[in-house]
């Protein structure tokens, strides 16, 4: 068909204020509300690792923890049953995710021997028997088995513990009870709140 | 999810088809008792999934100077000397979902922004065509654009939480619960409450900010000095530009019956001379 120069301006023309008069139809290309990122994430309660106030979290993996998924954190907020933070969170708190999918965290034993400069990878059976020897060692060295009066006080004062503020009552428990009734290590320091 | 009962007015189309009549949602933000934290900025970004973006250093704790296509939630930091004192004020900038939204009604993109029965007005940016006219229309500079995708994104009042019955991620982090969300009525008269205690405690100018030039709109604002809203970098008296309410208003029907007189006029004109005569 011969389409003249004529012709097509005149349908074109038609064309177009056919369109902008009667319009498109576009209720389908309309979007849907997003839809909700957290909807069937798996929410596991945690404690915010950074201060001692201790607010508790929801984290959201992906994924129902079925036997072949891979959890993923994707989402952390306020826990709101926690009766600390009652939901709300810090601006450092809010950021936990970060902490946790993080191409610069820590996953691998890094040591640095005395007097050297350099980090050095080693694995995590070394890191404990390393710890277990130089604890051995210093309890075997310096435990104060009897004060100046003669009196059984069993004090180890050049080992010390620290504790997070993640670690529960539970746990601060066994830390007290491995090592201060155990290896009767006096100076220990945890945030025991939660 | 029938989403479009709940859709009220849609740029650029004829009236919605929402039906439904759901509570108006609003966000409260109380800027008396606003520490200047940052942790809605930070919930913001986190829940969105939104890019980190540089910060600049401006003299004051503020993040940066102004929001941008990456950051929908932004505390402003203004200081405030008076003869009784020093203030230290703070406000959250973000969208204000107005009820009248100068964004929607300058948009000539169908369904690009749309007004939910419960007062958000959100953007869709598969439907944005980047033209940016929501800038102009928008008395708050909100929207901004992102020259990445050629479109334009500005809060969304956490859409997606509210529409399964949670608050948004700003009101959940906020610690001092200087953000609050519920139904605008009852945040007004949280709103209120909070104004009769601060003309109590020294703040007789102290006022609720609800505009009604943009007829009133989903985020509510404690002002301390409530007579000056512009001392925290909000407009006095926001109104939808008039330049937009005649184009996209009484321009449209000019231009339309233009339209239909020229067609009109051919037809008469068609019917009179009949075709185009050759040329002898």
């Amino acid at each position: 068909m011969h389409t003249s120069r004529r012709e097509f301006l005149k349908g074109a023309t038609t064309g177009g204020v056919a369109l902008s008069v009667l319009g498109f139809d576009l209720t389908a290309a309309m979007a849907q509300v997003r839809e909700l990122k957290i909807a069937r994430t798996t929410e596991t309660r945690s404690t915010c690792p950074y201060c001692s106030v201790s607010c508790g979290v929801i984290i959201h993996t992906l994924g129902d923890r079925s036997r072949n998924v891979t959890p993923t954190v994707v989402h952390v907020e306020g826990d709101p049953d926690h009766p600390i933070n009652q939901g709300t969170l810090c601006p450092k708190g809010i950021t936990l995710k970060q902490n946790i999918v993080n191409d610069r965290r820590l996953t691998k034993v890094l040591y640095r021997a005395p007097g050297t400069r350099a980090w050095q990878e080693r694995p995590w059976d070394w890191a404990v028997d390393r710890i277990a020897r130089l604890v051995k060692d210093a309890r075997d060295r310096d435990l104060i088995e009897r004060d100046a009066r003669g009196r059984a006080i069993n004090a180890l004062t050049s080992v010390g513990v620290i504790g997070g503020c993640t670690d529960t009552n539970e746990i601060n428990y066994l830390l007290v009870k491995a090592f201060r009734a155990g290896l009767g290590v006096i100076p220990i320091e945890q945030q025991s709140r939660i | 999810m029938a989403a479009t009962l709940n859709i009220v007015r849609v740029s650029a189309s004829p009236p919605a088809a929402g039906i439904r009549s759901e509570p108006t949602i609003a966000k409260l933000v109380d800027t008396s008792t606003c520490i200047g934290c940052k942790a809605c900025e930070v919930a913001c970004q986190e829940w969105n999934d939104l890019p980190p973006e540089t910060t600049v250093q401006m003299g004051t704790y503020q993040t940066m100077p102004d929001m941008t296509s990456n950051v929908w939630n932004l505390i402003r930091f203004s200081e405030h000397d008076t003869d009784d004192g020093f203030h230290w004020l703070m406000r959250k900038d973000q969208c204000m979902h107005c009820a009248e939204p100068g964004c929607l009604i300058a948009c000539p993109a169908p369904g690009a922004i749309v007004q939910y029965a419960n007062g958000i007005v959100d953007f869709h940016q598969d439907a944005c065509i980047g033209c940016g006219y929501c800038m102009t229309g928008c008395p708050f500079n909100v929207p901004k654009f992102a020259e990445k995708t050629r479109r334009v994104y500005k809060c969304t009042m956490c859409v997606d939480r509210v529409a399964v019955g949670l608050q948004p991620a700003c009101v959940k982090a906020c610690p001092t619960s200087c953000l609050q969300f519920g139904t605008k009525d009852a945040m007004l008269q949280a709103a209120n409450r909070r104004v009769e205690q601060l003309k109590e405690n020294g703040f007789p100018q102290a006022a609720v900010y609800d505009p009604p030039g943009v007829g009133g709109t989903s985020v509510v604002t404690v002002l301390a000095f409530g007579d000056r809203p512009e001392l925290y970098g909000l407009p006095a008296s926001p109104v939808v530009p008039r330049a937009v309410l005649f184009w996209k208003g009484a321009l449209k029907g000019i231009g339309n019956l233009a339209i239909a007189g020229g067609v009109l006029a051919a037809a008469v004109h068609f019917i009179r001379y009949g075709r185009k005569q050759k040329a002898p």
